[in-house]
């Protein structure tokens, strides 16, 4: 199978462990992900709660590139997804809107005809790949790693393409498979604060510390997410959280690639998991350990 | 709102008959936007925004005070400000009301009418950001914090700095821009999409019943 890879600007600088993680699991998978060439940033929430026209505009051009390659169009990050899928939703309902749209893109000789579908890395691998396959791969199975799982807010709304909103379940399905245990964790889809932590912060912080301190409570090892924004709130303001609230919180945030990357056997340094902040010595252990070969068939008996 | 307006009953002031039609006109952009109609003011908006304990003014409310006519009270509060885009609400409502959208609309209108309270510093990331966008193509996040601070506050940075240092010595951060290899063409495009984003100049018409509350939108 064989996805355009729409990275995004995060994954460039700030989460290279959610890139690298990501083209190492798919490549473990058998799935080959092809960057869009010259892509440009998506918009994100700024631009598309600013000026709603222009970043239309500017997530239009991204989406014709990517017709050109005439193959779904993968986005791991949160933001990206939802600004892509929103802006595609829109011009999937107006043909006026598409037209006014293509009439800016015509100034840098492009077209967009509504035919690309953007996906998330973790609809594909559920949907596309499947858990049986993914199984039969398990080198290092999770047990013993206690996991709670934050999907944040934007992968599954305000579209909900292919989770609940309410209550997402691919992520702790996927985790069961791999042999982790989920924690009961009801912040699942809480928002963490987003940008508000430049710019309001004692809003996101209290935000930040009921999610972090949930999980505490439920006895997890580390909390695994998808969205760059949310591991960065919830990892790197951390000590902030302490300062302010007197607690004493160390939680590793992980990318759920990072986690499923270890259980599939691929070397840390391909995984980008050093460049997290908090160490997860359960995982740290589960990936030393020796490969188990016989995995998937104690599962199925 | 001026005192002769108050004494006169049902004339909307200049200013706020602009902020109703440029309101109204993001609001038809969003596709199911004209359900604003429906609303009937239960409250599961507020129930659901994680920050509505912040807000001085509640979604429930901001919709409540459109319909009275009263935009400018709405554009002078943090509300809009306040809220983090998580779509809660949105996806909550019995109504099926795009709020979070409309929060959007009303977001665009104050920043195109400039009508903000200066205490906020949001307005400022905004315009960092779209500045980025234009120099670069892509979004540098040091960049975008630098502009910022620059704008904001240059004493805000400081608490910054220890995060810098632990993000740099992760490998994290990175100051070099890497812009896209065809900028020439995507500023195009911008400046293209910018002039049809353009704010409109208004002619102010007296009061209509059909300019406020559920008329206003059809």
């Amino acid at each position: 199978m064989q996805y355009t890879y729409y990275p995004g600007c995060s994954l460039h600088s700030a989460h290279k462990g959610y890139d690298e993680s990501c083209k190492s699991v798919f490549e473990a998978l058998g799935c080959s992900l092809q960057e869009l060439p010259d892509w440009n940033c998506c918009g994100a929430t700024i631009y598309m709660s600013n000026r709603e026209f222009t970043s239309l505009a500017v997530a239009a051009r991204n989406l014709a590139l990517a017709e050109a390659q005439q193959q779904d169009l993968v986005a791991p990050c949160s933001a990206c997804y939802r600004v892509l899928n929103k802006s595609n939703h829109y011009f999937h309902n107006s043909g006026e809107l598409l037209e006014k749209v293509n009439g800016c893109l015509a100034e840098a000789g492009l077209h967009y005809c509504g035919t690309v579908r953007v996906r998330h890395p973790l609809d594909v691998l559920i949907n596309d790949v499947g858990l049986e396959i993914i199984r039969h791969q398990v080198k290092k199975p999770l047990h013993g790693l206690k996991i709670a799982n934050y999907y944040g807010c934007q992968i599954v709304r305000p579209e909900h393409v292919f989770d609940d909103c309410e209550n997402p379940m691919t992520m702790d399905n996927l985790f069961e498979s791999l042999g982790a245990e989920n924690v009961y964790f009801p912040f699942k889809v809480s928002c963490c604060g987003g940008m508000l932590m430049t710019t309001t912060e004692n809003v996101a912080l209290r935000l930040s510390k009921e999610i972090l301190e949930n999980a505490r409570e439920n006895a997890a090892d580390c909390i695994v997410t998808t969205c760059p924004l949310c591991q960065m709130n919830l990892e790197a303001y951390q000590r902030r959280i302490n300062r302010v609230y007197g607690t004493r919180l160390s939680m590793p945030i992980l990318f759920f690639t990072q986690v499923m990357g270890v259980a599939l056997g691929i070397d840390e340094k391909r995984l980008g998991i050093s460049r997290n902040f908090y160490r997860c010595e359960r995982l740290e252990t589960i990936a030393r350990s020796a490969s188990e070969s016989h995995y998937a068939t104690t599962v199925n008996a | 709102m001026r005192i002769e307006d108050i004494q006169v009953p049902g004339k909307l002031s200049k200013t706020e008959t602009e902020l109703r039609v440029s309101f109204l006109e993001h609001v038809g952009m969003i596709p199911g936007g004209e359900k604003l109609k429906a609303c009937i003011q239960c409250g599961t908006c507020t129930g659901s925004c994680p920050v509505s304990y912040a807000m001085d003014i509640p979604p429930r409310e901001l919709i409540a005070l459109f319909r009275a006519g009263d935009l400018e009270t709405i554009f002078r509060s943090n509300s809009i400000w306040t809220c983090a885009s998580c779509y809660a609400c949105q996806v909550r409502c019995p109504a099926a009301i795009k709020i979070t959208d409309i929060i959007y609309a009303l977001k665009q209108t104050a920043m195109e009418r400039k009508i903000y309270s200066r205490k906020f510093p949001v307005h400022a990331i905004y315009n960092a950001f779209m500045k980025n966008m234009r120099r670069f193509g892509r979004l540098n996040e040091p960049r975008l914090m630098t502009y910022y601070f620059l704008i904001s506050g240059f004493w805000k940075a400081f608490a910054f700095l220890p995060l810098a240092f632990r993000m740099a010595v992760k490998g994290r951060l990175d100051y070099r821009a890497s812009k896209i290899k065809d900028i020439k063409n995507l500023r195009k495009i911008l400046k293209a999409a910018e002039q049809l984003d353009m704010p409109v100049e208004y002619e102010v018409k007296p009061y209509m019943e059909s300019a406020v509350g559920y008329k206003a939108v059809g």
